[in-house]
């Protein structure tokens, strides 16, 4: 029997491809990135979540720690720390890829999707192309926020904007660990854990938050070389001051190698995902 | 015309689970075939499967004549599913998941809106188009996922337990909805532990049972197969049900079975011959009779013949003290019921 001989005038072609096209890939995976912005929008907790946490983190950094670190100087410490934070709003929202890939699978959409004639990568790419949207708003309400505390760019705006794509750049080759471990574990619980633990002490032993050089000799060795160290300083050269292109051309090494090492490993745990 | 779906001794494993152990099913094209069996069966197993979702580790199957393993992307193209693992997407409207799919099977926007549409009027669903699928009812859930597997057109269709957990209207909404389809020429392979539904609903049957087909046939050829006839007893006095179940058991080889709710005893008869004996015989004990009827078994009797347990074991329609839906009868199209009583 074939397609043709039942005679039907549906959508499906009369003589099935064997294969998808890599075009056709490109087109399943745009139409899953609009589903993913659209849940966005339709989502208000997850948009909630989205803005109020770097707020938190920046009231709470600049007026607790401000005053400890730079002698009272809220404002000097607003501008080491507002690129800081700005990495860590956007790593702690890759998780969120993981989280959506795992209730994807949970909920049977992935079983929906893998039913369909479409490319076996896109549901991947298109989660992770629309999280890309969510990185967007962490950003903008970080750097929003941080202008009202007083945080002034002190550079120029392209600088400023060339600082923002880095970061964006660094999450979403950090979103193919976040990715793995969705895809690895069993609930949404064990993406938060495991998604912190891999996040912690990424964040907090590097030159994210306080200088490298308050630490101890061995932690210092780790910090200078944990890549969020070294996307903040290049963030922090392009927004206020300092050295740019080591910290920024090492920062985009580090995110090469995360892709290659977790995007593959992700991609495998998917196909092998039934 | 050969059939549109074929496994031959598809078997599956999950650890030292087996899941499935060689089975055979064949669905013409444009029929329905029902499969049946109890939870834990192997059905979910089958149909991802036959779906391309999960690979078997032995046997093959041919969907609209492309095997299943080497040729996956083919099948996908020509089959819908609807199971409660293969779902919707939650967050977004039903016209915004129905459009989603429409795209990506390559619809434009435009014929992908227009499906939508037509879907969910189809579905009575257009009032709720707009809302997250999250604040819809079990059977407008049930009928979302429905529609979703139906934006392709496929020419074959699986439907895993398309009704289980929702009420009786509800499910009676769904046995139109999918008489229907079979009648637009879609082959159907219904999963179901109603043995009532597929008596209703499928051409053909197969009932499976630990991973392996115990039966084929059509519902009255299984029913044939348990002798055909079972007589059913109601007495007068219910303290008298023993002495029934005595009277009976005189008649046939059958050993007759009580009711769990000590209201009445079944047996069944191969031949009809043996009914005035019995009538006089319970008449000379002096048994008097509320009600004395004669029928042809149905699946839930087949069920229980030919695997020894009854088929669901958590409750639900197949319990042999569940009163059967007479208003049902006659809904469902694919002209297979009236045979029960």
């Amino acid at each position: 029997m074939t397609a043709a001989s039942l005679g039907s005038t549906g959508s499906v072609p009369a003589a099935p491809a064997r294969r998808v096209s890599v075009v056709t890939g490109l087109q399943n995976s745009f139409t899953l990135t609009w589903r993913s912005v659209l849940k966005i929008r339709t989502n208000a907790e997850d948009l909630l979540g989205l803005s109020l946490q770097p707020v938190m983190f920046l009231l709470l950094f600049t007026y607790v720690f401000g005053g400890a670190i730079e002698h009272g100087n809220v404002q000097a410490y607003l501008e080491y720390v507002m690129p800081g934070i700005l990495v860590q709003t956007v790593l702690f929202a890759t998780l969120g890829t993981g989280l959506m890939l795992n209730q994807d699978i949970s909920a049977g959409i992935f079983d929906r999707f893998r039913s369909l004639p479409i490319a076996r990568w896109a549901p991947l790419a298109g989660a992770i192309l629309g999280d890309v949207a969510r990185y967007v708003i962490s950003v903008v309400v970080t750097l929003g926020f941080g202008v009202v505390l007083g945080f002034r760019v002190h550079t120029n705006p392209v600088a400023a904007v060339a600082g923002c794509l880095l970061v964006l750049a660094f999450a979403m080759a950090m979103c193919w660990l976040s990715a793995l471990i969705g895809l690895s574990v069993k609930t949404p619980q064990g993406v938060q854990v495991f998604g912190f633990i891999a996040m912690f002490p990424l964040i907090f032993a590097s030159g994210l938050l306080v200088p490298v050089s308050t630490m101890p000799g061995w932690l210092q060795a780790f910090a200078k070389a944990n890549p969020v160290t070294l996307l903040a300083a290049a963030c922090r050269g392009l927004m206020v001051r300092g050295a740019v292109a080591v910290p920024a051309g090492e920062s985009m090494l580090w995110a090469l190698g995360l892709v290659l090492v977790f995007a593959p490993l992700a991609v495998r745990v998917y196909r092998r995902k039934t | 015309m050969t059939d549109a779906i074929r496994a031959e001794g598809l078997e599956k494993n999950f650890g030292k689970t087996c899941a499935l152990a060689g089975i055979d099913l064949a669905a013409r094209a444009g029929t329905m075939l029902g499969v049946l069996g109890p939870n834990g069966a192997g059905k979910t197993t089958a149909v991802r499967i036959l779906t391309t979702l999960l690979q078997p580790d032995g046997g093959r199957a041919m969907v609209g004549g492309y095997d299943v393993v080497t040729d996956a992307h083919r099948v996908r193209q020509l089959v819908g599913l609807t199971g409660q693992y293969a779902s919707v997407d939650d967050g977004l409207t039903g016209t915004n998941n129905l459009v989603m799919i429409g795209r990506l099977l390559g619809l434009s926007r435009r014929d992908s809106r227009a499906t939508a549409a037509e879907l969910l009027a189809r579905f009575d669903l257009s009032e709720a188009a707009g809302r997250p699928v999250k604040t819809y009812s079990g059977g407008m859930r049930r009928r979302i996922d429905l529609a979703a597997s139906l934006v392709g057109r496929p020419k074959v269709l699986f439907l895993d337990e398309p009704t289980t957990g929702l009420d009786p209207q509800a499910r009676s909404d769904v046995w139109d909805m999918i008489g229907g389809l079979v009648t637009e020429g879609v082959t159907v392979l219904l999963t179901t532990q109603y043995l009532e539904e597929a008596d209703q609903l499928a051409d053909d049957i197969a009932v499976i049972d630990h991973g392996k087909v115990i039966a084929t046939g059509t519902p009255d050829e299984l029913k044939a197969r348990v002798g055909g006839q079972v007589l059913e007893v109601v007495p007068a006095d219910l303290s008298r049900l023993a002495d029934v179940s005595a009277v009976l058991a005189g008649w046939t080889s059958n050993t007759p079975v009580q009711d769990p709710s000590g209201r009445r005893v079944t047996i069944q008869l191969s031949k009809a011959s043996v009914l005035p004996g019995i009538v006089r015989q319970l008449d000379d004990s002096e048994i008097e009779l509320a009600e004395f009827s004669l029928h042809k078994s149905s699946l839930d009797e087949v069920f229980l013949t030919l695997t020894g347990h009854h088929a669901e074991v958590d409750g639900g329609m197949a319990g042999t003290d569940t009163p059967r839906e007479p208003e049902l009868a006659g809904r469902a199209p694919g002209g297979t019921q009236g045979s029960t009583r």
